[in-house]
């Protein structure tokens, strides 16, 4: 007992998690260095750089990731309301005292820092949808518990959409699988797949074609079950509804929509082309990481990214800097350490015997599945450009800081799978 | 478990599906699509072009004729352009204060970042100025390259001109040439515009984002220096050449000079020629509409491309081809009376010369002997097959080069015409016999052809039985190499006991009492001749020369046309003694050379508004040929009127001029 006891706090920590972690977080600091690196320029460890000030943010966050686990697991059970209030508190502040950057007011001074509430905001939400589904066990079969999961989500997608920052309120979305695990509907997926399928679809084919094909899939599924009744009142309201949302996606798409953001959707549908304006970063992005081939142009040999061709090259678009310098195995290799890492995640949520403890896995990786998804997608053009970081690899202290909380409680209630929460 | 884990499978199975997708696509453009790597290099990568110098041209005794000349081009990368003191430019520039504007504007359209042309071979007095105040325009740079000079200022229609490439020649270049670059449009320097060229030189540099270099690119691996092109030695002798282009002056006509033994060309020249140092760089514009407005069509080159009938200059070919078939042998006579029967009409002769001989008859160019002549080729074989008898006739006299491309190493040559049987079997059927085409046995009628053809035929005979195809350059590069094809000996199919008697008789066309050019005898020099004296339907007969010297171990083979010049003693013959004289013996001898001054300052420019309203005579030609040309006569008086509307009011602005010049027409006979 004294040995265990002497281990107490890093007792059964999942280790491969953590090695993955620092192996993501070094390959950002990698990345971040070569993308600002510049030959005629001392080469040393500067922390007025962005690769300096990173590698701070990775000591720090490797800090602060460990003393997470110095806690007690069942404080973030007890404390996740109030966590959950303060980040939302946070998001209000924001709204008010907040420094516009780029369009957004998403940010708060404090000092030489500057804090993003949107980041913690995601892991203040999850502790709290945890606490929710392991309080009531809801099956998520009846209105009540739809209801007060969606709040739960709703309230800081809401706040977040009013600084404006679309992709960050995106990736609330992302909590959508976890209630999907925990009993919800596959419907409500499929119809949010269906949604997607039928958005993009609006802007590729006429309209009308659309409405025919889809008014002949009704009619052929009704005349299929036409001895059962319910079925067929469903299938006839459905097809409705899908008809409906054609139209109505055409007027919120003009009227809901930023022009900016109208822009995006087109370019990344092929429907237009700017490559020296709105164009310009997917453009020249998709050509610095096409550029790569297949084994890259060597670790600092990269002459899109280092020529500043691509525009935020260590935040949002470091993955083209990867993609130039390491080539298709260099890509292959991130995003086969990132699959790797959500899988694992999932696969320990599953081992928890504690319902929060789930939940909560499910949470990390679901947001981190949304971001990687999201940033690379944008980078190679398959995805409208929505501003949000790749995890561990984008510079940004707030984003690195966020990523490594939520990822560490989890490492944390996993380490204390045996007790109870 | 609940069986709500099973749904751990779809999103775990979710996040493989999307993580297959966006390796798909990322294999898509790294890999498979090299859309991005092309599109990459041209975002950093500015080439920076070195031209190099065109290699020169030399002639056979190793003097230079066309060599280059540095010129500046002002360049400008309109990105890089700060505000700058226009005025100040502009002046150095000698440019009005709007050009500046207007060519920057238009420098802006073609590329914003590329160094692009602002102005073109600016002054040695503006690029001196400029050197001292570049530093006050950035964005600006000037460039060297070289034109075309040409010390002598002659063979405007041997070299052609070089100009900037056309975006034709830019898409039929594989990726060779780019904009900007400068390549043979005509001439020489264009058949041998692949060695002339040279190698362009690149210097690779990187470039950021804001358009800012930053280094070589990859430590300078792919950059490549300017190579300069090859060296050409011409066959051309510049002394005759040279002579020969004065002695031409204001006359219309060609001389080509050939060495037998190797078929190099020794003189080219084609009158009226132009002054090719007019033809380089920015001026080739203004130059080219003065050319193409003379009525005398300078741009015509003459020896490939002017059509002559060979008139009596084919005499020897036909007697050769007699000799060889058995049609007669050297001491074959025939009687003339000073005219030849061919069925109802006549072909008449300059004069009476009674029972005439082989020799006697090219010596004295007797027309009634060669009508005999090819009577007896043509009814060798019976009168019947007189038809298949002229198609065998025509191959042998195709081999000296008739009707077809001697392939000289310029662009654009034309093969003359030479009818086949079949041509007369379509226009007459089979009523035509060798009556009909009795003319051609004087070189006339519907037989044409160029002067290169003529002079190749003298080095077929001076060489006794075979030709090498004329060529203009002999050596290509430092080891002096020479295209196969100028090696190779074409026979003409004549054995070679069957020349002495046809040499005999034109080495007395020129040194004996009886021939028809004894005036331009060359002192201790045995030269070989024919007289032509060339029936020329739209005007003045032209007056034809050829011949070779010495007669044994010949030198040189010479034709000389001058065109509405008369007999062909009276210009074309001198002009070829003085071309030989002077290849010979480096000169002309004493009391010759107030001849060939003399010769120098003869007009004999066509007067247009005659060579125009004046009928057409047919001398000789038979009532059948009438007939065949009718048909070409509607076509060309056609012709004739549409162009007569356009050319009527230059022509008479040139007509005059043309009566104030004195024209002597003294016949030296």
């Amino acid at each position: 007992m004294i040995h265990q006891q002497g281990n107490r706090f890093f007792f059964n920590v999942d280790w491969i998690t953590v090695l993955i972690y620092i192996l993501l977080c070094t390959i950002g600091v990698i990345n971040i260095f070569a993308s600002i690196y510049n030959p005629d320029k001392v080469i040393g460890i500067d922390f007025t750089t962005n690769y300096g000030k990173q590698l701070i943010y990775v000591i720090t966050g490797l800090v602060l990731g460990l003393s997470i686990l110095l806690f007690d697991g069942r404080l973030f059970n007890v404390f996740s309301p109030f966590i959950y209030g303060a980040t939302l508190i946070l998001l209000v502040v924001v709204l008010v005292i907040g420094r516009k950057v780029a369009g957004n007011q998403a940010w708060i001074p404090l000092g030489s820092f500057r804090l993003q509430p949107s980041e913690f905001a995601k892991f203040g939400t999850a502790l709290l949808l945890a606490r929710y589904v392991s309080t009531f066990n809801p099956k998520f079969r009846d209105f009540k518990s739809i209801f007060f999961a969606g709040l739960i989500v709703a309230a800081p997608l809401l706040l977040i959409m009013l600084q404006p920052d679309t992709g960050s309120a995106l990736v609330f979305l992302a909590f959508m699988f976890p209630l999907y695990r925990e009993g919800l509907s596959g419907y409500f997926l499929l119809i949010f797949l269906g949604m997607i399928v039928l958005f993009v679809a609006d802007f590729l084919v006429p309209t009308y074609i659309l409405v025919i094909i889809i008014s002949t899939l009704g009619g052929l599924f009704i005349f299929a079950n036409k001895r059962k009744q319910k079925v067929v009142f469903s299938t006839i309201l459905v097809t409705l509804i899908a008809v409906g949302y054609l139209f109505l996606v055409k007027v919120a798409y003009t009227k809901v929509l930023e022009p900016h953001q109208r822009t995006r959707i087109e370019l990344m549908l092929g429907l237009r082309t700017d490559n020296k304006g709105a164009g310009y970063n997917v453009i020249q992005s998709q050509i610095a990481i096409g550029s790569g081939q297949g084994l890259g142009r060597g670790f600092l040999q990269g002459t899109q990214t280092k020529y500043g061709y691509v525009p935020e090259q260590s935040t949002d678009f470091i993955f083209s800097t990867i993609g130039e310098e390491w080539g298709f195995a260099g890509c292959a290799v991130v995003i086969g350490l990132y699959i790797f890492l959500l899988l694992r995640l999932i696969n320990l949520a599953e081992r928890q015997r504690s319902t929060f403890s789930r939940v909560y896995g499910y949470c990390v990786a679901c947001i981190l599945f949304f971001h990687i998804f999201i940033n690379i997608g944008m980078t190679i053009g398959i995805i409208p450009v929505i501003g949000i970081p790749l995890p561990l690899i984008s510079y940004g202290g707030s984003s690195l800081w966020s990523f490594t909380i939520l990822i560490f409680i989890f490492l944390k209630l996993d380490s204390n799978r045996m007790g109870f929460i | 478990m609940d069986q709500l884990f099973n749904r751990k499978y779809v999103v775990q199975g979710l996040f493989i599906v999307i993580a297959i997708i966006l390796l798909g696509k990322l294999f898509y453009i790294q890999i498979v699509s090299d859309k991005a790597f092309v599109s990459a290099e041209s975002n950093v990568l500015r080439k920076i072009y070195k031209y190099p110098a065109r290699g020169a041209i030399l002639d056979r005794n190793m003097k230079v004729i066309v060599q280059n000349e540095p010129v500046y081009d002002l360049m400008v990368i309109p990105n890089e352009v700060k505000p700058f003191d226009t005025l100040a430019l502009a002046d150095a520039l000698g440019l009005s204060f709007e050009d500046i504007g207007k060519k920057l504007r238009k420098s802006k359209i073609q590329s914003n970042y590329q160094s692009t042309f602002f102005e073109r071979q600016i002054s040695v007095e503006s690029y001196a100025r400029l050197q001292e105040i570049m530093y006050r325009f950035p964005g600006f740079r000037t460039q060297d390259r070289t034109i075309r000079h040409y010390p002598d200022s002659i063979g405007g229609q041997i070299f052609g001109w070089v100009k900037e490439v056309s975006q034709d020649d830019i898409d039929n270049s594989d990726g060779y040439y780019r904009p900007g670059d400068f390549i043979g449009k005509s001439g020489l320097e264009r058949s041998y515009e692949n060695y002339l060229r040279g190698e362009r030189g690149v210097i690779n540099t990187l470039y950021d984002a804001r358009n800012v270099a930053q280094g070589s690119y990859a430590q300078g691996k792919y950059d490549v220096n300017a190579v300069s092109g090859d060296r050409l030695i011409s066959s051309l002798d510049i002394r005759i050449q040279k002579l020969g282009e004065e002695l031409m002056q204001n006359k219309v006509g060609a001389i080509v000079a050939i060495e037998p033994s190797t078929g190099e060309i020794l003189a080219f020249v084609s009158s009226p020629t132009f002054n090719p140092n007019k033809f380089v760089g920015k001026n080739w514009g203004n130059s080219y509409m003065d050319l193409i407005r003379n009525p005398y069509r300078p741009q015509i080159v003459r020896p490939i491309q002017g059509y002559y009938p060979p008139g009596s200059s084919f005499k020897p070919v036909d007697a050769l081809v007699a000799l060889q078939n058995g049609a007669i042998n050297p001491t074959t006579t025939f009687f003339c009376p000073g005219y030849y029967v061919a069925g109802n009409h006549k072909v008449k002769c300059e004069h009476v010369d009674g029972t005439i001989n082989l020799q006697r008859g090219i010596a004295r160019s007797c027309n009634t002997y060669f009508c005999h002549v090819f009577q007896n080729i043509m009814t060798q074989n019976g009168i019947k097959n007189q038809r298949n008898t002229y198609s065998k006739w025509h191959e042998q006299i195709s081999k000296f080069g008739f009707g077809q491309k001697l392939d000289i190493d310029m662009p654009y040559e034309k093969k003359g015409k030479f009818y086949t049987a079949d041509y007369y079997n379509k226009l007459y059927g089979n009523r035509w016999g060798y009556t009909t085409v009795i003319s051609q046995a004087i070189g006339q009628g519907e037989i044409t052809s160029t002067p290169l053809q003529m002079a190749n035929v003298m080095a077929a005979i001076a060489n006794r039985g075979y030709y090498i195809k004329p060529h203009l350059i002999k050596g290509i590069g430092d080891n002096h190499t020479v295209k196969k094809e100028y090696t190779i000996k074409n026979s003409v199919g004549i054995d070679a006991e069957y020349f002495q008697p046809v040499i005999e008789g034109m080495r007395d066309a020129v040194n004996s009492p009886w021939g028809t050019a004894t005036l331009s005898r060359i002192p201790n020099i045995l030269m070989c001749g024919k007289t032509g004296t060339v029936q020329n339907p739209h005007g003045k007969n032209h007056s034809v020369f050829i011949g070779f010297a010495p007669m044994d171990n010949p030198k040189i083979a010479i034709a000389v046309i001058v065109e509405n010049a008369g007999y062909g003693s009276t210009y074309a013959a001198p002009i070829a003694s003085y071309m030989v004289e002077k290849y010979l013996t480096d000169s002309v001898k004493n009391g010759r050379m107030a001849e060939v001054e003399w010769m120098k300052n003869q007009n004999l420019l066509p007067d247009l508004i005659t060579k125009i309203k004046k009928p057409k005579v047919f001398k000789v030609d038979s009532l059948n040929l009438k007939k065949t040309d009718s048909l070409k006569k509607l076509k060309d008086s056609a012709k004739v009127k549409s162009a007569n509307a356009v050319k009527l009011d230059k022509t008479k602005v040139l007509s005059q001029e043309n009566k104030n010049s004195t024209k002597v027409q003294g016949n030296k006979r």
